[in-house]
C-alpha cells in the first residue's frame, strides 16, 4: 500500500518562470513538469534526531558571537508551529533558517553589498520542532537590502526557512516576511506567488503574548507541509 | 476515493536564493558554524554495495553554469531500502541515503560519492530501476525541481520503470540516464542538469 499525498495545490505556488523577478527567465523549465503516483522514493525521506542539532544552535544572538558581545539589531523572537495540510503537528523534523544582518548584509563570500558586516552574527540557525510541532528561534530582525534585478530593486526584510517533514515530497523551502513591511508588495519574488492569501500567510504577525518584556519582541510564522490523503483500501479508511 | 481537499494549505514556496549556503552548508559559504555539518555523507566507507562517484554540471537556458545551485540527493541502499521507518526494510548503519552537494562557485560543476541504490518497490506492486531522488534549489528557482537519475548499466530494469514510462519520448527519458564510465576502477556516472532549453531535463511534479 503507497502512501498518497494530497497533490500539490500549484495555484498556490509560485510558476516556475515569472518574468519580473528575471533570473526565472533563464532558469525555469520550458517543458510541463510530468506529474507520477507516490512511491516510496517520494514518501520516505531523511530522517534527523537530537544528535544532529547541537545546544543553541537556535538561538542566532549567541550562536557566533564573541563571548559576552552579540549582534547588533532589533532582538527577535521567531516562533511558530510546522503543520501538516490535516492539521497535525510535524514533530521532530529539521527546521533551518538564515538571513542577512541587521544592516542587510550576509555573511557569505559572493554578498559583494557594502553594508557593514556583523563580527558577532553568522545569520544561520537549525532547530527540531517539538511534540507539538513548535520551533523557536531568537535572532535580530534583518535588514532590507538592494539586489540586481530592475534599476531600483530592494527585498523586504526576510528570513529563509527550510523544512523537511517525514517524505522527500513535503521538502519546502520559503522565506518569512514581517507584518507592514511597505516592500513586501513591490518585490517580484514575492509577488510570484499568484494568490495573496498565500503571499499573507508568509508573513509574520506581530505576537506581544511571545515578546519577552524589556529584551526582545516576538514575531509569529507558521508553516503548512502537504499532507497524507486518506483512502479507501479493501473498504477500510486508512492514512486517518 | 481520495480526497480532493485539504483542510489546510500548503505554505507557498520561495527561492532559496544565491545565499542559501549560509543555512544548508555554511562552510561553502565561507564560515565554519556547527561541528558536523549534515548532509556531507549518503553512505560509510563500509556501506554494502558498489561504491560509485556522481558527477555533472548544471547549466541554464543559455548554457551558463548554475553556480549557486544546491542539490539534496535521497536514494536507497543496495537491497532497495531506504533509511526511513517506512522505507521497506533496515538500512546498514552509516548509510542515511541522503546529501547535500553545492554546485562550484565558478564553473557549475558538482558530484558526489554514494553506493549504487537497489531496485526499490514502486506503486502498485511495481518494480522501479535503480535510481537517485534529486531536488535543486538555486537563486531563479521559485519552487524546488524535483528530477531522478537513472544508470545508464541499467537498461533493463529502466524499460520497466514505472516512472520512465511515463515520458513519452526517447530523448526526454534519455536526459534522466547517467552515463557510466570508469575513474580508477570506479565507476563514474556523469549526470549533467539543463533546465531549460535543449536536452532540458525531465522533471517531476511529485
Amino acid at each position: 500500500m503507497t502512501r498518497e499525498y494530497y497533490p500539490r495545490d500549484r495555484q498556490l505556488q509560485p510558476p516556475d518562470l515569472t518574468p519580473a523577478y528575471k533570473t526565472t527567465i533563464e532558469r525555469s523549465p520550458k517543458h510541463h513538469l510530468i506529474s507520477m503516483p507516490h512511491s516510496l522514493s517520494e514518501t520516505t525521506g531523511p530522517v534527523f534526531g537530537p544528535s544532529d542539532v547541537e545546544t543553541g544552535d537556535n538561538n542566532l544572538l549567541t550562536n557566533y558571537a564573541r563571548p559576552g558581545e552579540s549582534p547588533v539589531g532589533e532582538r527577535i523572537i521567531l516562533h511558530g508551529r510546522v503543520l501538516d495540510q490535516n492539521t497535525r503537528p510535524v514533530s521532530g523534523t529539521l527546521v533551518e533558517i538564515w538571513q542577512a544582518n541587521a544592516s542587510g548584509r550576509y555573511r557569505h563570500r559572493n554578498d559583494t553589498y557594502f553594508a557593514a558586516e556583523d563580527p558577532n552574527f553568522g545569520g544561520c540557525g537549525r532547530t527540531l520542532t517539538d511534540d507539538d510541532g513548535h520551533y523557536q528561534f531568537h535572532t535580530v530582525k534583518p535588514g532590507a537590502y538592494p539586489w540586481p534585478n530592475g534599476p531600483n530593486s530592494w527585498r523586504p526584510a526576510h528570513i529563509h526557512f527550510s523544512v523537511f517533514g517525514t517524505a522527500f515530497l513535503q521538502r519546502l523551502v520559503t522565506q518569512c516576511y514581517f507584518e507592514g513591511d511597505p516592500l513586501i508588495p513591490l518585490c517580484p519574488i514575492v509577488q510570484a506567488i499568484p494568490d495573496s492569501d498565500a503571499i499573507n500567510r508568509l508573513t509574520a504577525r506581530l505576537d506581544l503574548d511571545r515578546t519577552i518584556p524589556f529584551d526582545s519582541i516576538a514575531y509569529r510564522f507558521d508553516i503548512v507541509l502537504r499532507g497524507e490523503q486518506s483512502t479507501l483500501f479493501e473498504n477500510r479508511l486508512e492514512g486517518d | 476515493m481520495p480526497q480532493s481537499r485539504a483542510p489546510l494549505n500548503e505554505t507557498a514556496s520561495q527561492t532559496a536564493g544565491p545565499y542559501l549556503h549560509i543555512g544548508l552548508q555554511p562552510s561553502t559559504a565561507g564560515f565554519a558554524m556547527h561541528q558536523t555539518e549534515l548532509g556531507q555523507q549518503i553512505c560509510a566507507p563500509d556501506t554494502n554495495g558498489t561504491h560509485i562517484r556522481v558527477e555533472g554540471i548544471i547549466t541554464d537556458g543559455t548554457g551558463a553554469p548554475v553556480t549557486d545551485a544546491l542539490f539534496e540527493v535521497w536514494q536507497a541502499n543496495a537491497s532497495g531500502h531506504y533509511a526511513h521507518p517506512l522505507g521497506s526494510g533496515p538500512v546498514e548503519p552509516g548509510f542515511c541515503g541522503w546529501a547535500r552537494v553545492s554546485a562550484d562557485f565558478q564553473t557549475g560543476e558538482w558530484g558526489f560519492d554514494t553506493i549504487k541504490p537497489g531496485p526499490t518497490s514502486g506503486p502498485n506492486q511495481s518494480k522501479q530501476a535503480p535510481h537517485l531522488n534529486i531536488w535543486i534549489v538555486a537563486r531563479g528557482i521559485n519552487i524546488g525541481l524535483n528530477t531522478r537519475m537513472y544508470f545508464a548499466d541499467e537498461s533493463a530494469a529502466n524499460a520497466q520503470d514505472p516512472v520512465l514510462s511515463l515520458i513519452p519520448e526517447d530523448a526526454r527519458r534519455a536526459t534522466l540516464i547517467a552515463k557510466k564510465t570508469l575513474q580508477n576502477d570506479r565507476p563514474l556516472y556523469r549526470f549533467d542538469i539543463r533546465l531549460q532549453g535543449e536536452n532540458e531535463t525531465v522533471f517531476f511534479d511529485i
